[in-house]
């Protein structure tokens, strides 16, 4: 108690605003350190926010890849017979399309975050990567529920998870790094150009195709099979399926792939994203 | 205890006047762009030409000691409000640097941060965390804070079920909760009924008293005058008076003196919403006897004359009269239109407002004016023209001597059996 009437009053430390160049926030961490509980309110009040005022509320982060799953089942596996490695068709889809929502969901959100919150990015100053990390965090409440579905229906279908149920944190970090890396620069991007909201929907239809989700990455013939794992979701999609079901061979070689694929991007959308953060107010 | 609070040197913010007007570009202009940047020289990003670009700011250097109470002042686009936003790091400076020490809380707009969908509560540590507060500091000030807005009964209801009146008591409780070394305020006081801006203004005035450093804008002359002790005047960017509150203030009605005399359409401080499609020439009033525009007698008839560069159809015109210190009168307005009102089939360019019988008390008004035409504001421009009441007779009463205020009214007094 005594120490939370302690008077937060640091040292006054003289700050130089100046016009900058080259890399100053994102990679600032003192900066991100001294703002941390506003990246907590900003993340609360997205989680919060989602489902307010919805009658489903947080089942809505269970029913979108459910119906995927029945769509998918219905179509991809009975209709046109696609592979699925002699697992249920409906498990197949869904152990795929349970971090596949995580990441077209913080794609689509994140890609608007600075746009939407225009009247705080012009009005206040704050480490601006938190609206679209905000988006991601908050991405992984409903990633946990869906998940646990998931599990619960594994289960029901006869199939007992492996140790390599363990390997998920680091998929789910994979996806993750991937996701904030695109949304970064997207919603950069966006500031400048709303361009993006037209792009964003489609471009997330075309690459749900280009991953693994409706079928195997064993139908794709090697070497494109290897180098397809560039495409991050590939790794995360081919290792949750292996993770959750607990069969099959560990797709190592994928999520290696997948995991320096994911770095790269972030390491480039977030450059980006710092190159350009400090015009934000002036276009937004 | 004059250490240095904030002292700039040299700063300066330029912005690509294309761009502003546009919003924001699309990706084809921007693909365009690039397609022609390798056929035009000069450096890499900023290949504008000297021409695009407006200098909201220009090689400001200025020195505020910790504790001082300033109030910027100065017409629209002076720069008050980047001055500001660079202060608070929401922009960069183009050129120069400014040099701020200690924690800087900024209250641009009051409740900018507030999410419609959350209870006040949690907008509460939302709004706290936004303006700079740690979460231990805004728990430890929450009761405090709730008291002050008075809004103890509606903690958990969502803010937009607040009446504006609330949500804006709710924002401002927070942000004078906020205890930085240095305090940047733009025209938050302006809102809320009069008992809550009194009180608002008490808060600010403990605030200054505390020895916090403050650095306020308003175009309410009466509360900078009430809360500063320096003044800092500016014009196109650039510092044009620097002198105690009142040599400021004194140095700015001045200002608006010249802007007011000047051709209007040279006038460069127009409401930046416009459309300019029409702009306001020249705006006049006169007394009914005929005489000098811009001097008018109380109680008699006067007519203020608009005439505008185009006509367009559906003209409005919106006056607003403004007493010496900045607080905004009455507004005359012809949207709000009345079976007197007169409109010719093909109309000018020239809109004319009479008023039967001036209600003002003697002493010296601006009028403030907007056009609006096509659901657009047209123009804008504060102090479009100065005028000066001379005494007269209101409703067959001489007007006292010591009256107070800005309006008289005709009245008649009865002494019943």
């Amino acid at each position: 108690m005594l120490r939370d009437l302690e008077p937060v009053t640091p040292a006054p430390e003289t700050i130089r605003l100046q016009p900058t160049r080259g890399f100053s926030r994102v990679l600032a961490p003192r900066e991100l350190w001294r703002y941390r509980d506003l990246a907590g309110q900003i993340a609360l009040r997205d989680i919060t926010v989602r489902y307010r005022q919805t009658a489903l509320g947080g089942a809505w982060a269970v029913l979108q890849p459910i119906g995927f799953m029945v769509v998918f089942s219905l179509i991809f596996g009975n209709v046109a017979g696609i592979a699925s490695n002699g697992l249920p068709y409906p498990l197949f889809s869904l152990s795929a399309l349970v971090p596949w929502t995580f990441f077209s969901t913080a794609l689509l959100l994140g890609s608007d975050s600075l746009v939407s919150n225009s009247a705080l990015v012009s009005k206040i100053y704050f480490p601006r990567i938190f609206m679209p990390a905000g988006v991601i965090v908050a991405g992984f409440v409903d990633l946990a529920i869906s998940f646990v579905i998931l599990m619960i229906i594994v289960l029901a279908w006869g199939y007992a998870p492996s140790l390599a149920i363990l390997a998920v944190p680091l998929l789910v970090a994979i996806a993750a790094a991937a996701a904030l890396g695109v949304t970064s620069a997207l919603s950069a991007i966006n500031v400048r150009y709303r361009d993006v909201r037209y792009v964003v929907p489609f471009a997330i239809q075309m690459w749900l195709f280009i991953s693994p989700v409706v079928y195997p990455s064993s139908q794709i013939s090697e070497p494109w099979r290897t180098l397809s794992a560039i495409n991050p979701m590939v790794g995360v999609v081919e290792g949750f399926r292996w993770a959750t079901l607990g069969t099959g061979n560990a797709p190592w070689d994928l999520i290696g792939i997948s995991a320096l694929s994911a770095l790269v991007i972030l390491a480039a959308g977030l450059a980006y994203f710092d190159r350009v953060e400090r015009a934000f107010a002036d276009f937004v | 205890m004059s250490d240095v609070a904030i002292q700039t040197h040299e700063l300066g913010k330029s912005y690509a006047l294309g761009v502003k007007s546009a919003g924001y570009g699309t990706l084809r202009e921007a693909i365009v762009e690039a397609a022609q940047r390798p056929f035009k020289r000069g450096g890499k990003g900023d290949g504008k030409r000297k021409g695009d670009t407006l200098w909201a700011l220009q090689d400001l250097s200025l020195t505020i000691s910790s504790g001082e109470v300033v109030g910027l002042i100065g017409h629209n686009g002076a720069g008050k409000s980047t001055l500001l936003k660079i202060l608070s790091r929401i922009t960069e400076p183009s050129t120069g640097y400014a040099d701020v020490t200690g924690r800087v809380g900024s209250l641009l707009e009051v409740g900018t941060g507030f999410h419609p969908e959350l209870t006040g509560r949690e907008n509460i540590f939302l709004n706290g965390a936004i303006l700079g507060m740690r979460k231990a500091e805004i728990r430890t000030r929450f009761d405090e804070i709730v008291e002050f807005a008075e809004m103890e009964r509606f903690l958990d209801t969502p803010v937009k079920r607040y009446s504006s009146g609330m949500s804006v008591r709710l924002a401002f409780a927070v942000a004078a909760h906020l205890e930085p070394e240095i305090l940047l305020v733009d025209e938050v006081l302006a809102v809320g009924d009069a008992a809550f801006q009194r009180k608002s203004l008490g808060k600010m005035n403990e605030v200054a008293k505390e020895g916090r450093t403050v650095v306020f804008v308003s175009h309410n002359l009466a509360i900078i005058q009430a809360l500063c002790t320096r003044g800092i005047l500016l014009e196109r960017g650039e510092v044009k008076t620097d002198a105690p509150i009142t040599g400021a203030i004194d140095s700015y009605l001045r200002t608006l003196e010249s802007a007011a005399s000047d051709d209007l359409l040279e006038r460069t401080d127009r409401d930046s919403r416009a459309y300019d499609e029409t702009l306001v020439r020249r705006l006049e009033i006169h007394d009914a006897s005929g005489g000098h525009p811009n001097v008018v007698v109380a109680g008699r008839p006067a007519t203020i004359t608009v005439d505008v560069t185009e006509h367009l159809p559906t003209m409005e015109c919106q006056l607003t009269i403004v007493n010496s210190l900045g607080q905004p009168v009455c507004t005359l307005d012809s949207e709000m239109s009345a079976p007197v009102d007169v409109r010719e089939a093909e109309p000018g360019t020239r809109l004319e407002c009479h008023v039967e019988s001036l209600p003002l008390l003697p002493g010296r008004y601006r009028i403030d004016v907007i056009v609006k035409a096509k659901r657009h504001i047209q123009d804008g421009l504060q102090a479009a023209a100065l005028f000066d009441v001379e005494p007269g007779m209101v409703g067959n009463r001489p007007i006292a001597a010591e009256a107070e205020g800005d309006v008289v009214l005709p009245h008649s007094w009865r002494l019943p059996a």
